[in-house]
This record gives structure tokens, C-alpha cells and sequence, in this order.
């Protein structure tokens, strides 16, 4: 089955049924979006924290797409195919 | 408002002096979480927390109708957003609808940075509960708190370009129903000033008329000002009083008109704005030196109380540590509604003081928390 890896934080594994990790079946191929829609199907209170209500990724989230940082590429409309890993962590922020 | 013709509200949620068995719920949201207490003097608490580490507590509302306790958190991280939590067994277990209690329609193109204010409605209407938030909307609940509607009369009002942001974020940080007229609604915004409908939210006004606005050219706009907070009279609904960012005004007409009460104030800047949950004329303020000085006169922190609607003030720092230089902000500071009744607030330096008698003398309960955000307290069943 072509699968991506979705690596989830620590803080959000409570809201995954205490998953570490996701594989998910992007077939053909499918955005970073269509990804956190799947996951946000079944687990909508992590869909939330990960993005606001308008499909935007929260400012202090990122999202690795084999190590690059997915703003740095096509944000949330990048590719993923199967095989690669895609790491969620909350970036620097507060005091 | 004549003197002398202050009054007595009959209120079946007080303790009418019966408090042997009463246990009082204090909530303080910080910057860093929230904290829970309980207490039978309101001197003496047992403490629970921090609920929610790392996530601040800007609003909190605890709705004691229906015959149970159920306490509303509005909880935001700065990593993961903004959500509102209830929890109905004192803080021992919270929920959170899946899909968000207040979330922005999809037509609004607008997302939830902040809820600012929790506020129960009266006995008379259970489970109606109102929100105020960032960005500035208000929102109206009927099923205790679980599910918000925004509303769209606010949300489509022709000012809503010209309101701005105060500091803390562009807000509705007030929403005071009516306890005479359901249709009656006053809120307050910053930027924006005071805003009524008199048509169930359907529409609203501007209710400015003499409030200042002197960071501003025009210094008496319709609206504009950056009202901080405002509380309404426990007997007269028509009468409220406004804590404005320079300024301390009352309303006897609705919000029509305001008249400045600032007069044997130390200062006219301040945050916060509490009035008696039954006795007509008295109110209370923490006030701040001024815009461009931050602190409480002199580094003296106290609260000021009005029994005769703003003609005359007593100063009130007994049990105060003094100096304090920080300021308490715009929700952190409550009354309760027991007899008599309690008053509390806590400061950006993390104390948190609790008043069983009106504020006459306070016990500081909580020490070097974060930054108090929001303080809201009541007698409780257990």
C-alpha cells in the first residue's frame, strides 16, 4: 500500500488515541492539505490545533516534509508520495 | 441619579448571610494556565492547579444556575490556538466539543484568535451563555456553553473597518445582557467603544456620547474610544458604569449618555470595572496612574469603592502589599454574589487578593503566578 509516514507531536498524541505516528495511504499522491484533512476526519480536535478554521497552518506549527520545512516549498498545497515522512512539531514561540 | 436612591436587589443566588455551609470557587487564569480554589471564608483556600500548563486563560465564566457548577475556560496556546474547555466537577475532568465550541463560519473567512469573555446570562434564561472575542465578534450559546453562534449582526456592522486594536488585540471583551429586557444587550470593544442592541442582536449602536477619546483627533467620536470595561447596576439596568482608557463614566439612561464619576479618583486610567451584585450605587475600580504611566499611583496598588454611583470613592487597601507596580487587567478582577459580597483581583505580578467583606480588608491567597489574566469567583454547591 503506498503509505506516508505523519510523525505527531507529543503534546498532540492525546488527541491522536496516543498514536506517535500515522501512516496513511496517499495512493496516487496527495497535498500536506488533503493529509491534515484525512487525519482531521477522525480526529478533528488535532485538526484544530494544527490548523485554524480557515484551513491555514497555526504560525507556531510547522511541518517537515522529509526534513524541509513545507513554507519553504508549496506550503500546504506540497506534494507528498508515498514513502516519505512528514514530521509535525510546534516551532519557537512564547516566554 | 438622586443620592438616596440606591437599592436593594433580591437575589435568589445569595446566601443571605447563611454561610456556615457555603464552600466559595475562586478561578484565576494566568498566562500559564489556571488555577482553582476553594475555600468556606474566602481567606483561607486549597488550590488545584496549574489546569492547562502553557496555555493562557483569558476568560472564564462559572455558571451556577440550574442547581450545579459548571466552569467555562477560554484556553489558548500559542502553538496550537485558541478552544473554549467546561468542566461540570470542579476541574477534576474538562471537555471540549471536537469540531470547537466558537468557530468562525466559513463565509467569514475569519478564524478564532482569542475568546476574551465568558459571560453566563441571568437565572431567567438558562443555558444562554455569551462570548466575547478576538477577532471582535460576539457569540451567543443555548446550551450552556457547548456550541456558539456568532453574531452576524455585529459581525456585518458597517464600523466593523474603522474599530482597531488596542494592545492586547482587536476585541469584544464585554457582553452584559440585560436582566429586564432579553432584547437589551450592551457591549464593549477596543477598539470601539460601547455598542447596544435593543432588538435581541439583531442590530447595534454606537453608545459613546461623552466618553472620551483623547488618543484620538476628534476626542468625543460616536465610537472609537477603547472602553476597557464596563458593569451594569444590580437594580437599575439602565444605569452602567464605564472603566475607559482615561476616563470613569456612568449612564443613567442606557448607554445613551455618560457622565464622568472620575472626580476623588486617584486616576481616571484603569482596567477594571465591577458593580454589587444586589445593591444599587456601588462599584468598584483598581485604578492605574495614567496611559503613559503604567502602575498604580505611587506604586500604592488598592481598590476604589463607590456606594453612591461615582459621587464619592473610598480608597481600599487593607492587607495590600505595598509597593506593587504592576497593573491588575480588564478580567481580573470579580465579585461574587454571596453576602456579603467577595471581592478579588489579582496583578500581572501573579498575586491574587480575596475580599470576604466588600473589599474593606483583602487576604492575598495566591502569590508570584504568572500573569493574572482573568479572576472570576462564587459560592458554590458541592
Amino acid at each position: 500500500m503506498p503509505e506516508v509516514t505523519v510523525l505527531i507531536p507529543s503534546l498532540l498524541r492525546p488527541l491522536t488515541g496516543g498514536q506517535e505516528q500515522l501512516r496513511l495511504d496517499v495512493g496516487g499522491g496527495a497535498t500536506v492539505a488533503e493529509l491534515l484533512d484525512a487525519i482531521g476526519g477522525g480526529f478533528p480536535t488535532f485538526g484544530r490545533r494544527v490548523r485554524d478554521e480557515t484551513g491555514a497552518l497555526r504560525r507556531f506549527v510547522n511541518i517537515y516534509l522529509d526534513g524541509d520545512d513545507v513554507r519553504r516549498m508549496a506550503g500546504l498545497a506540497t506534494p507528498v508520495a508515498a514513502g516519505q515522512e512528514l514530521m509535525i512539531i510546534q516551532s519557537v514561540a512564547g516566554g | 441619579m438622586p443620592p438616596g436612591a440606591y437599592m436593594t436587589r433580591l437575589d435568589p443566588m445569595a446566601t443571605n448571610g447563611d454561610t456556615s455551609k457555603t464552600t466559595y470557587l475562586l478561578a484565576v487564569g494566568t498566562k500559564k494556565g489556571l488555577w482553582l480554589g476553594t475555600s468556606t471564608d474566602r481567606s483561607n483556600y486549597s488550590f488545584t492547579g496549574p489546569h492547562f500548563l502553557m496555555n493562557e486563560i483569558p476568560s472564564i465564566g462559572i455558571d451556577t444556575r440550574n442547581g450545579a457548577t459548571r466552569i467555562l475556560v477560554g484556553v489558548r496556546s500559542e502553538h496550537w490556538g485558541p478552544t473554549v474547555a467546561h468542566s461540570d466537577d470542579l476541574g477534576a475532568t474538562w471537555s471540549e466539543p471536537e469540531n470547537g465550541a466558537i468557530t468562525f463560519p466559513a463565509d467569514t473567512e475569519a478564524a478564532l484568535e482569542r475568546v476574551w469573555q465568558l459571560q453566563p446570562d441571568t437565572a431567567e434564561r438558562p443555558g444562554v451563555v455569551w462570548a466575547g472575542c478576538e477577532p471582535i465578534s460576539v457569540w451567543k450559546s443555548t446550551d450552556g456553553g457547548e456550541h456558539f453562534e456568532l453574531n452576524r449582526g455585529l459581525w456585518d456592522h458597517p464600523h466593523r473597518t474603522e474599530w482597531g486594536a488596542g494592545f492586547g488585540g482587536a476585541a469584544a471583551h464585554t457582553v452584559l445582557p440585560s436582566p429586564s429586557d432579553p432584547n437589551t444587550i450592551h457591549i464593549a470593544m477596543s477598539t470601539g467603544g460601547v455598542y447596544r442592541s435593543t432588538d435581541g442582536g439583531e442590530s447595534w449602536e454606537p453608545r459613546n456620547r461623552g466618553i472620551g477619546a483623547d488618543f484620538m483627533p476628534d476626542e468625543t467620536p460616536e465610537f472609537g474610544q477603547c472602553v476597557h470595561k464596563v458593569a451594569r447596576d444590580a437594580v437599575k439596568p439602565e444605569v452602567l458604569y464605564a472603566q475607559n482608557h482615561g476616563g470613569v463614566y456612568r449612564t443613567d439612561d442606557n448607554g445613551d449618555t455618560w457622565t464622568s464619576i472620575a472626580e476623588g479618583l486617584p486616576a481616571d486610567f484603569g482596567f477594571t470595572m465591577m458593580a454589587h451584585p444586589r445593591r444599587s450605587g456601588t462599584a468598584w475600580v483598581v485604578p492605574i496612574t495614567a496611559d503613559s504611566e503604567r502602575i498604580p499611583p505611587g506604586g500604592q496598588l488598592a481598590v476604589h469603592r463607590t456606594d453612591d454611583g461615582g459621587a464619592s470613592w473610598t480608597r481600599l487597601a487593607e492587607g495590600v502589599v505595598e509597593p506593587d507596580y504592576n497593573v491588575v487587567l480588564r478580567d481580573a478582577a470579580s465579585v461574587d454574589t454571596a453576602e456579603p459580597v467577595g471581592v478579588y483581583f489579582g496583578t500581572r505580578g501573579g498575586t491574587v487578593y480575596a475580599s470576604a467583606d466588600e473589599g474593606n480588608t483583602f487576604t492575598p491567597v495566591l502569590k508570584q503566578l504568572p500573569d493574572v489574566l482573568c479572576v472570576r469567583a462564587a459560592a458554590v454547591e458541592l
